[in-house]
């Protein structure tokens, strides 16, 4: 019954969604008020029956109602409530429900919040985000039905993928497509725009936000994909450039870009067509995301449907909306008038060269991961990329860019002088180049890139910090008041850079200095491996929920004392798989990486890694994504709160 | 002139578009015609495991059809796939490997920390040898009969129901051929 409830909720949110393409658009164009609040209404209407829908199947999940088909392949009563409920989305019909709930929620959030905005304008972007309601709406209905019936009704479900039952993989998918999906506001305030041909500054102050609220939560999403594949692939790594991945680092990139041209454009009026441009291409990168892992075109881990019917729709809706979007800007953007000028040492000056490596990282990543396409369709040669590939282009574009990015908020407006610009960071350059001086000595040519790596974090940390050092001393007199004084936004400014610097320094130790050991280990055995002493105490099997496993016990005695750690190898017999559930030590300095492997004649083989320094990647990323929080709760950013407006060009340093 | 600037992204968009949909076309999962029912290409390769031979295209003479494994420790889906691999030894499958672009000491080292599932191994540290028969990416499985010709291939990680739906049954016909 639920099933044909969420069915229907999601077939009247289909046809909402065609009312709110249609009404609004035309509202504004002919200046009716009633059809624009038509289109406000479809948008909260159809934010309450996606949500709807998307009860009804969690419910199915919950209750392993397996006459539904989708919960029969994905779930079974053995798995953990939580595990049943992250099913929902952990299935391609699921994830693309998830997908169109999130964009009817942005929508409802649009109709919602956008009182301030001019009518017209709302009612254009509502316009716009109902033609990508209908599109999805449409590919879930016709291609990805997630309510279709089973009859008869099997007592047991399959089990979801056990590498997918963890709980850092439960908040994945959601964070992921909040980041994707909230791409989509700024894309149809860029078309909106396009359509009004104006862009004023209630668009860019507008846009700001929404961009932000993206993302915040792609930047964990992708933190937290990074840790998970760290624990739980159960080898170490930390990143592997797989074409999921590249998928989500793409519209990051870029986003990242948008988010600081936003800044321009709000500020100062400047760079308005790029950052239109910016808007169109992030979020067509999300949907080439979408289409990429869906299509079949590239394999991955990922991939959960590979179905050519499917990749055809979704190569419509970016033929569609990107295509489209594209051809209205080469008509349209030429004509909006170009923004204030400005020399190029000045905020702007450094926020287009930001632009400019961030473009450039983006089309590194998209050439390594559709070049085997190209190629093979040039020359029919089949060819890999590879990490290789990453390592000779992505990190010489990466590392210029983290240098200057101390610089950036440090430069005024306008104008500046290179003089003062360097007289402002020099206590920081100063403690870098010590770091530099005091690394260098140690090791040979690993010893100079790992100084430099060093010398970086140190320099991206404190000179982000120093923005507040400056702003406090020069206030000093009244501290409290210079403290409490400062905008939300330059502290989420500072911590979103520091955070990258502490990004570097993991980063930066992990590959300095590593290292691993591979052994036969009997109970009772024991080894020295980077300054602790393992021991193997126990090695036995166990019966969990839904698996068992061979589980290996250790007594480690360290510099940081003694504790346990076990490692599992656990075999899912529903679904006749196996993970590995690495043991992990987490510390500031470095963290102790134990997994189990094979049985063989002289016991268990045990893999030992040190991985110094790794545990600073993720809370890098952790910490910009906070940064980006404390920026948006700045009431000057804030969705439709009242701005008071700096005089334009007032030379406001280090904010 | 500056209009053609405005114009760029569209262009680029459109052959981008081109080059999908074509792509979309095609099965990456599907051999080049040319190599189905032709014999492996001759290679040799260097050993994998310290103190054992190489691989070359004269072990696949056995007089029964075997599964050539390619693989990295680099690569993901391998370990997916790695566990389903060493079920299929246990049954008695017949299957080589051939570790790509890498060390041979990594590659050594994967299979001492996971287990073996292959009769012969070798390592293609260039990558060439994968490139002269077709080799797209890690992993891929080829399904090579007795007479040694290449019969199927398949891209990405072989799961449990791969097997069972079409690699499995394949094996079991081709053992039935002369």
């Amino acid at each position: 019954m639920l099933a044909e409830v969420g069915q229907f909720a999601l077939i009247l949110a289909l046809l909402l969604s065609l009312v709110q393409s249609g009404a609004p658009l035309w509202g504004a164009h002919r200046g009716d008020g009633v059809l624009m609040a038509v289109g406000r209404q479809a948008a909260l209407l159809q934010g309450g029956f996606v949500s709807l829908a998307f009860v009804c199947l969690a419910w199915a999940y919950v209750t392993c109602d397996f006459s539904v088909a989708l919960v029969a392949r994905h779930s079974h009563t053995t798995q953990p409530l939580a595990y049943r409920f992250a099913a929902t989305w952990g299935s391609h019909e699921g994830s693309m429900l998830l997908w169109v709930l999130i964009l009817a929620i942005y929508g409802a959030g649009v109709a919602f919040f956008g009182g301030t905005l001019r009518e017209t304008l709302q009612a254009r972007v509502l316009g716009v985000q109902g033609v990508l309601g209908a599109a999805f709406l449409g590919f879930l209905l016709f291609t990805s039905n997630p309510f279709l019936r089973l009859s008869p009704a099997p007592a047991e479900g399959t089990e979801l993928n056990p590498l997918l039952q963890d709980p850092g993989l439960v908040m994945h998918p959601p964070l992921l497509y909040l980041g994707y999906v909230g791409f989509s506001v700024a894309f149809c305030f860029a078309v909106a725009a396009l359509i009004e041909g104006r862009v004023d500054a209630a668009w860019a102050r507008w846009v700001r936000p929404w961009v932000l609220a993206a993302w915040i939560p792609l930047t964990a999403g992708i933190t937290l994909g990074s840790a998970w594949a760290y624990y739980e692939l159960g080898w170490g790594g930390w990143w592997f450039w797989d074409p999921v991945e590249n998928a989500s680092l793409m519209p990051w990139l870029l986003g990242t870009a948008l988010l600081h041209s936003a800044l321009v454009l709000e500020r100062r009026g400047a760079l308005v067509s790029w950052t239109i441009l910016l808007a169109i291409l992030t979020f067509s990168l999300s949907l080439v995301g979408t289409f990429l892992v869906r299509s079949g075109i590239l394999t991955s881990v990922h991939a959960f449907a590979v179905d050519p019917q499917r990749g055809v729709y979704i190569l419509g809706i970016l033929a569609a909306t990107t295509g489209l979007s594209l051809a209205l800007y080469s008509w349209r953007a030429p004509a909006i008038r170009s923004g204030a000028l400005f020399q190029p040492l000045s905020r702007e000056g450094g926020i287009t060269l930001n632009n400019l490596f961030l473009t450039a990282l983006t089309a590194t990543v998209f050439l390594g991961t559709f070049s085997p396409v190209f190629i093979e369709m040039i020359n029919g040669d089949k060819i890999s990329v590879g990490p290789p590939y990453y390592a000779k282009t992505f990190s010489p574009l990466a590392v210029p860019l983290l240098f200057l990015v101390v610089f950036g908020p440090m430069l005024n407006w306008k104008r500046d002088e290179a003089r003062k610009v360097f007289d402002r960071v020099r206590i920081p350059a100063i403690v870098a180049g010590l770091v530099l001086l005091v690394a260098l000595p140690f090791g040979g040519l690993k010893g100079v890139a790992t100084a430099g790596g060093l010398a970086l974090s140190a320099w991206l940390i404190l000179g982000s910090v120093w923005i507040l050092g400056r702003r406090w001393w020069s206030g000093r007199a009244y501290l409290g008041r210079a403290i409490r004084t400062t905008p939300r936004s330059i502290v989420g400014l500072v911590t979103a850079h520091a955070g990258l610097g502490l990004l570097t320094l993991g980063i930066t130790g992990v590959t300095a200095w590593d290292s691993d050991k591979v052994l036969n280990m009997k109970v009772g055995d024991s080894v020295a491996f980077a300054g602790r002493t393992l021991t193997l105490t126990d090695y036995d099997i166990v019966e969990g929920p839904n698996y068992q496993a061979k589980r290996a016990q250790f007594a480690v005695k360290g510099p940081m004392g003694a504790y346990d750690l076990r490692s599992e190898k656990r075999w899912y017999p529903s679904a006749q798989s196996q993970t590995t559930e690495a043991g992990i030590r987490v510390g500031p300095l470095g963290n102790l990486y134990v997994s189990v492997g094979e049985e063989s004649e002289a016991g268990v083989i045990v893999r030992l890694w040190d991985h110094p320094l790794i545990v600073w990647i993720w809370i890098g990323g952790f910490v910009m994504s906070a940064g980006g929080a404390v920026s948006l709760s700045d009431r000057r950013v804030r969705v439709g709160a009242a701005v008071k407006t700096l005089p334009v060009g007032q030379p406001v340093a280090a904010e | 002139m500056k209009r053609l600037l405005f114009i760029l992204p569209v262009v680029g968009f459109l052959i981008l578009l081109g080059v999908f949909f074509v792509g979309l076309g095609r099965d990456p999962r599907a051999l080049p015609s040319a190599f189905i029912g032709k014999p492996l290409p001759a290679f040799t390769t260097a050993p994998l495991r310290p103190g054992d031979q190489g691989l070359s295209n004269t072990d696949f003479q056995r007089g029964e059809p075997v599964l050539l494994n390619v693989f990295a420790s680099w690569c993901g889906p391998c370990r997916v796939e790695h566990p389903v691999l060493m079920r299929l030894r246990q049954e008695g499958v017949a299957i080589h490997g051939l570790d790509w672009k890498e060390d041979a000491a990594a590659g050594a080292q994967w299979l001492a920390e996971r287990g073996d599932p292959y009769i012969r191994a070798g390592n293609d540290q260039t990558g060439r040898t994968g490139i002269e028969f077709g080799v797209a990416g890690v992993p891929e499985t080829f399904v090579i009969d007795k007479q040694g010709r290449v019969r199927y291939r398949h891209v990405g990680a072989l799961t449990p129901d791969d097997w069972e739906r079409k690699v499995g049954p394949l094996m079991e016909q081709l053992r039935k051929e002369p």
